[in-house]
C-alpha cells in the first residue's frame, strides 16, 4: 500500500485534501454499484471537480502504475464500476454542471456526473429532450450512460446512447485530455465516440459529453393491453412490427411481474392477464393518429381481452410506474432475486419464454418476466431466498441458463446492462478468441498498462506486447504468400 | 499463390486507386477465401475495391500491390423480416436489394456496395431520420490485415456486449482490413412519401424542425435556390404534414424527388467537399455563397469548391464554426498539394489503433487522416 500512500499524499495536495477520501468507513460506502453482491473496498476515492483534476489523478495513477475506476451515480447492474482493491475510484458525482443547452444545435453539453433526467427537465422548455431514457434515469450520470451505452424503453425508435452522442471530452488512460467530435456530425477519422461508448470505462474516463436532444413529439398515445396468454402479447408485437408500425415502446410483463408491481405501487393493471404489452406510439398527431388505431385493432386480434388508453399525462404514467418500477417491486414478493439481461431475436419470444418457463420449473425456482418486447431485451427476475439452503446457487444456475439459451437463439448476453464484472464469464460463449482478441486490440491502443478498470468485460487481458500475424503459417497451412 | 491463384489476376489498365497502379487483382468469393488471400497478401500494400464509386476519394495509397476486389463477395446471407434485420455480403450492391416491405435506409450512390458505403460513411438525404451507416450497422465481419477473421456485434438491434468495432470499421476507408459481411437493422418502407419544394432560405430549417412534421430529409441545392423536405408515413398522415409545409414554405408538393436529389454537386473533374457544422452555423455557411447541396437539417453539405483558395475559405468556416470539412475527390494536381483531410482532433489515438490492427502499414496506406 505504499505506492497508494504515496498517491493519496500527492492528490490531497494536487487537488485538496477534501477531494480524497482515505478514511476505511467512507471507503466501505463506495465497494459496490447497483449490483450489490460484488463487494470490493477501493484503496482510494477521489473526488474531481473538474475535467483537468481528472486529468491529474488518472496520469498520477498512470505514473504509479496503479489501477484506476470510474464511477458516476453507481446505479449499474453488471458490477462494471466496481472498484479495485488496490486502485483508485475516480467519482465523477462532483461534476454535474449542464454548460449548455444549446436548442438551435439540438444539442447538450454536460459533465459526466449530471443525471440522465435533467438533460431532459433543462431542454424542456425549448421544446427538445434528452432520447435515452434507463428505468434509473431519475439518478443515473450521463457519464455512466456513456460508458454503459444506455439504452431504455424508448430505444426501439430512438436507439441508445450511442446514437445520441455527438461529442465527448475524455481523459486517456495515460492522462491526457482529448476532445473527439462535438456539436457538428462525422468528425473526420476513426470513430472514437463509437468505440468509446459502451467501452465501461475500458478507455478512459468521459469528462464532458455533447448529446445530441430530440425534439418533444407533437403527440404521444399509449395503451395497456391484457392478454389471456404470453403467446398471445408475443403474437401482438409480432404482428405491430409486420404492419410496419414502430412504436416509441412495446414493453411486457407477465402474471408474477404484475402481481409484484400490483404489491409494490398498486398499479390497477387488469386482473387475470397472464401478460400485459405497454404500446407507446409517437410523433406528428397526424400519423400517430392512424397508426394508434391499427395497434388497437392489431392487439384485439390477438386476443387481447382488456384495452386501456391513457387519457392523459397521468394515467400514462401510472402505466408506467407499473412496469418502471418491477424490478424494486420483486423485493415484494420475494427476498431475493437476480435481475437478468439478455436479447433475443424478438420472432423467438415465445419459444424462448417457455423454454424459459422449463427451465425455472426444473429447478423449483420462479421467474417474473419484464422485458422491451419491441426488441427481444428479456429482464427475468429469477426470485429466491438467500436463507433456504441452495435456492442461491439454484437460482444462479437458471439465470446463467437463461444467458445460455439467448447465445443459443443468435442473441446477445447483455442487451443494456453491460458486462461488466458479472458476464465476463460469459463472453467466450458468444465471441470467439479471435473476435475477443481482435477487441483488446482496441483496448491495448487507449490502455496498453491496463490500469483503466480492469477485470471488466474481458475474461482474459490480452497482451499489449504481442503483435498480431506472428502465427499466420500456423493458421493457414500450405498457403504460400505472394 | 499456390491455392490462391484462382482467386488473383495481374491487374488491367482500370486497376489503380487514384492513379498509382496496382500489380494484381484479388477476388474472393467468401470470408474464408479473403482470409486466406489477405493472409497470403503480406509485405503488399492493398487497397480493397467494391463498386468503385469512392475508391479514387481521399489521397492516393502510398504504395499499391493489390487490389481486393469484393464484388464476388456479394448477396443477401439472411433477411429476418420478423426481426426487422439483414445480414449482406460486402460487395453487394445497395441497389440491388429486394427486401419487400422493409428497407435499408441508407442512401448510396448507384452501383456502391454495402461494405464501400460503411467503410466510407457515405451517408445521404434520409439520414436526419434514420442516421447514417454507423447508426443502422449492428454486426460485423472482418478480416484483419494479419489475415484473422474476427466479429463484433451480432443480429440483434439491442446489443452492448464488448468493444462496438462496427463503428471503428465504419468510415476507416479500408486501413483496418477487409469488411466482409455486415449486419443491419432495417425500416419499414413507409406507405407514403411526397416532397415539399421550394425556394425558402436555410434559415427557415429551424422552422421546419419546429412544425413537428417530423421530416425525414430537408436538402437544400444552392445551384437551384431550392429548399426541399421529404415527408413519409401514412397517406393521410403525410397528405396533412406536407399541407402544413408546404404553406410554411410557400413551396410545393411533389411525388418526385428533384433532379439534383442525393447526388454530389461536383462534376467528375472538380474539387468535392464533404463539409458539417452545428445545425445553427448552417445559413452562414450557405452564406458564402459556394456551390452547396446536402442536409441542411443535419448540418452536413457537400461542395463543389472552384480552387484552393475556395477549400480554404470553407474549411475556416467550417472549423471556427466547431465543425470539419474534408476534401472528398481533387484533380491529381490539386489533391497532392492539399491537406485533404483537415484538422483532426484525437489522431494521437487513432495513430495506436491503426498500429495495432495493421502495424505494417499495409492497407490504404497513406489514404487516410494523418497519412495513416
Amino acid at each position: 500500500m505504499a505506492d497508494i500512500d504515496a498517491l493519496a499524499r500527492r492528490l490531497r495536495s494536487d487537488l485538496g485534501p477534501e477531494q480524497v477520501v482515505t478514511d476505511r468507513q467512507e471507503l466501505r460506502t463506495y465497494e459496490c454499484d447497483g449490483l450489490a453482491h460484488y463487494k470490493v473496498i477501493p484503496a482510494l476515492v477521489v473526488l474531481p471537480h473538474t475535467a483537468g483534476q481528472v486529468a491529474t489523478v488518472v496520469r498520477a495513477c498512470a505514473e504509479a502504475g496503479v489501477p484506476f475506476v470510474a464511477r458516476g451515480s453507481g446505479t449499474g447492474l453488471s458490477g462494471g464500476a466496481l472498484p479495485h482493491a488496490e486502485g483508485v475510484l475516480i467519482v465523477t458525482a462532483q461534476m454535474r454542471r449542464i454548460v449548455e443547452i444549446a436548442p438551435a444545435d439540438e444539442r447538450a453539453v454536460v459533465e459526466p456526473g449530471v443525471i440522465n433526467l435533467q438533460v431532459t427537465r433543462a431542454a424542456t422548455p425549448h421544446g427538445y429532450y434528452y432520447a435515452p431514457d434507463p428505468s434509473s434515469q431519475q439518478i443515473c450520470s450521463i457519464g455512466g450512460n456513456v460508458a454503459e451505452n444506455s439504452g431504455g424503453a424508448h430505444c426501439l425508435k430512438y436507439g441508445f446512447t450511442t446514437n445520441h452522442v455527438t461529442g465527448l471530452q475524455i481523459v486517456t488512460p495515460d492522462g491526457d485530455l482529448v476532445r473527439l467530435g462535438g456539436r457538428a456530425p462525422d468528425p473526420p477519422g476513426y470513430d472514437l465516440i463509437g468505440a468509446f461508448v459502451g467501452s465501461e470505462g475500458t478507455l478512459g474516463v468521459a469528462t464532458e459529453v455533447t448529446v445530441r436532444l430530440t425534439r418533444l413529439p407533437e403527440s404521444v398515445r399509449t395503451l395497456l393491453a391484457a392478454f389471456p396468454s404470453i403467446d398471445a402479447a408475443g403474437a401482438a408485437t409480432s404482428a405491430i412490427i409486420a404492419a410496419g408500425v414502430v412504436p416509441a415502446a412495446i414493453e411486457m410483463m407477465d402474471a408474477l411481474a404484475i402481481e409484484a408491481a400490483e404489491a409494490a405501487v398498486a398499479c390497477g393493471y387488469p386482473p387475470g392477464a397472464a401478460a400485459v404489452l405497454i404500446v407507446e406510439l409517437d410523433g406528428p398527431s397526424a400519423e400517430v393518429e392512424a397508426q394508434f388505431t391499427e395497434v388497437t385493432s392489431l392487439c384485439r386480434g390477438e386476443g387481447a381481452f382488456e384495452i386501456r388508453i391513457a387519457a392523459d399525462d397521468a394515467e400514462r404514467a401510472l402505466f408506467w410506474r407499473g412496469r418502471k418500477s418491477a424490478f424494486a417491486a420483486v423485493g415484494r414478493i420475494s427476498p431475493d432475486y437476480i435481475v437478468q439481461d439478455g436479447v433475443i431475436p424478438r420472432t423467438a419470444l415465445p419459444e424462448v419464454l417457455r423454454r424459459i418457463g422449463e427451465v425455472a420449473s426444473a429447478h423449483g425456482v420462479r421467474v417474473a418476466n419484464v422485458f422491451h418486447a419491441g426488441d427481444g431485451n428479456l429482464h427475468p427476475l429469477v426470485l429466491f431466498d438467500a436463507r433456504v439452503d441452495g435456492e442461491a446457487e439454484r437460482a444462479d444456475t437458471v439465470s446463467g441458463a437463461i444467458i445460455d439459451l439467448c447465445i443459443e437463439y443468435g442473441g446477445s448476453i447483455t442487451g443494456e446492462h453491460g458486462v461488466g464484472m458479472d458476464k465476463a464469464k460469459y463472453m467466450p460463449r458468444m465471441y470467439g478468441d479471435d473476435d475477443l482478441d481482435t477487441m483488446q486490440l482496441v483496448r491495448c491502443a487507449f490502455d496498453p498498462a491496463h490500469l483503466a478498470n480492469p477485470g471488466k468485460i474481458f475474461p482474459t487481458p490480452r497482451l499489449c506486447g504481442e503483435r498480431p500475424g506472428g502465427d499466420i503459417a500456423a493458421r493457414f497451412p500450405g498457403v504460400e504468400v505472394f | 499463390m499456390g491455392a490462391l491463384d484462382e482467386l488473383t489476376r495481374p491487374a488491367g489498365e482500370d486497376d489503380h486507386v487514384g492513379g498509382v497502379p496496382a500489380r494484381l487483382v484479388a477476388a474472393p468469393g467468401s470470408t474464408a477465401e479473403a482470409a486466406a488471400v489477405v493472409a497470403a497478401s503480406r509485405g503488399l500494400a492493398v487497397v480493397v475495391r467494391g463498386g468503385g464509386t469512392k475508391v479514387h476519394w481521399g489521397p492516393p495509397p502510398r504504395s499499391l500491390d493489390l487490389i481486393i476486389d469484393t464484388r464476388r463477395l456479394a448477396g443477401v446471407v439472411e433477411h429476418a423480416a420478423g426481426d426487422l434485420i439483414t445480414v449482406l455480403r460486402a460487395g453487394t450492391p445497395l441497389d440491388d436489394l429486394a427486401l419487400g416491405d422493409q428497407q435499408l435506409a441508407l442512401d448510396a450512390a448507384a452501383g456502391a456496395t454495402v461494405g464501400g458505403v460503411v467503410a466510407t460513411a457515405a451517408g445521404g438525404p434520409r439520414r436526419l431520420q434514420y442516421g447514417t451507416a454507423r447508426d443502422l450497422l449492428i454486426g460485423i465481419t472482418v478480416v484483419r490485415p494479419d489475415g484473422v477473421v474476427a466479429k463484433a456485434g451480432g443480429k440483434v438491434v439491442k446489443n452492448v456486449a464488448g468493444y462496438d468495432l462496427g463503428k471503428l470499421y465504419t468510415g476507416s476507408y479500408g486501413t483496418l482490413g477487409l469488411i466482409t459481411e455486415c449486419v443491419f437493422r432495417l425500416h419499414p418502407r413507409p406507405a407514403a412519401s411526397v416532397y415539399v419544394r421550394s425556394t425558402a432560405p436555410a434559415q427557415a430549417v429551424p422552422a421546419i424542425l419546429a412544425a413537428q412534421v417530423a421530416p425525414t430529409a430537408i436538402e437544400l441545392d444552392t445551384a437551384t435556390g431550392e429548399l426541399t423536405v421529404l415527408l413519409e408515413g401514412t397517406p393521410a398522415g403525410v397528405r396533412e404534414r406536407s399541407a402544413l409545409i408546404e404553406k410554411l414554405l410557400a413551396g410545393e408538393v411533389s411525388e418526385a424527388a428533384p433532379g439534383w436529389w442525393g447526388r454530389d454537386p461536383w462534376a467528375a473533374d472538380e474539387i468535392g467537399m464533404k463539409l458539417s457544422v452545428p445545425l445553427s452555423k448552417v445559413p452562414a455557411l450557405v452564406g458564402l455563397g459556394s456551390a452547396l447541396r446536402g442536409s441542411a437539417g443535419a448540418g452536413v453539405l457537400y461542395a463543389a469548391a472552384r480552387d484552393i483558395t475556395e477549400v480554404e475559405r470553407l474549411r475556416a468556416q467550417c472549423v471556427r464554426g466547431g465543425g470539419h470539412a474534408v476534401v472528398l475527390t481533387a484533380p491529381a494536381e490539386v489533391r497532392d498539394i492539399l491537406d485533404m483531410w483537415g484538422p483532426v482532433p484525437g489522431l494521437a489515438v487513432m495513430r495506436r489503433i491503426k498500429d495495432q490492427f495493421d502495424p505494417e502499414h499495409r492497407f490504404a496506406p497513406g489514404r487516410f487522416v494523418g497519412g495513416i
